[in-house]
């Protein structure tokens, strides 16, 4: 499958949604500050990665894909529980490049703050679509 | 005051990207954008800000335990999602004891490193 974009996803959020996720970024956005003020930063680092809307995304996922299987008159529960997976399986590898993205800043911020942040944000795409593809490449032979 | 920026920012950064992962296909890829760097871009700005470089660095070497231990909890989700029928909020949140336990197990082997 190609990549590409759908947009259809955009109307079948509803506004709260949108809210809700906003709500918790900026939480934890927070929280990681809080944390850190209380604890210092080697503790609140460790929260930088925390998985904010994971549970509220896949959750979202799945029931849009039920959703459209009742629509169509039929039980779309394994669907769902199929595709929050696969969604799932992409957030492993997002990790896998958070590892680099840290490993970058932490050598980098110190010589060069603005280079550090465009070359760690690189390193964190660079390596989370390389694993992606690979594993695509992977599976097809 | 200060909160409140981190509030704004955070929220704006984490929907942004959760936007990205809403609109692009396939889901395997889109995946990739639920481990975003969006709190930390969002909290290493404002970290360099106010506290400087080498501060900043120390909580960026902790973000690899964070990041390290959301690949086994998103590993563990992916697993129990594919396999059972469970409810999902219930596997994604109970899934951040996971989390939790390897974090500390990380922040412990660190802590023992450093020292």
């Amino acid at each position: 499958m190609k990549v590409g974009v759908d947009t259809s996803a955009l109307t079948e959020t509803q506004w709260h949604q949108y809210a809700l996720r906003f709500t918790l970024g900026g939480l934890v956005t927070v929280a990681a500050g809080v944390i850190a003020k209380l604890c210092g930063p080697v503790i609140g680092g460790v929260f930088l990665a925390f998985p904010a809307i994971f549970p509220a995304g896949v959750t979202l996922i799945a029931r849009r894909e039920r959703e459209k299987k009742a629509k169509a008159g039929l039980n779309g529960t394994r669907r769902g529980h199929r595709v929050a997976a696969l969604d799932s399986a992409g957030a492993v590898l997002g990790s896998v490049g958070l590892v680099g993205f840290a490993v970058c800043f932490w050598q980098g911020i110190t010589h060069n703050a603005p280079a550090t942040f465009i070359a760690a944000a690189f390193v964190w795409a660079g390596i989370s679509l390389s694993l992606w593809w690979w594993r695509k490449r992977r599976r097809s032979h | 005051m200060d909160y409140v920026i981190r509030f704004l920012i955070g929220g704006a950064v984490v929907s942004s990207f959760a936007l990205l992962g809403d609109v692009i296909r396939p889901k395997s890829f889109a995946g990739i954008f639920g481990a975003a760097p969006s709190v930390a871009l969002a909290t290493l700005a404002l970290t360099l800000k106010s506290q400087g470089a080498p501060y900043t660095a120390i909580e960026a070497r902790s973000m690899m335990i964070g990041a390290a231990a959301t690949g086994v909890y998103a590993w563990m989700c992916t697993r129990v999602m594919w396999k059972s029928q469970a409810s999902i909020r219930v596997i994604t949140i109970l899934g951040l004891v996971v989390w939790a336990a390897t974090a500390f197990l990380g922040w412990f082997c660190l802590s023992r490193m450093v020292s």
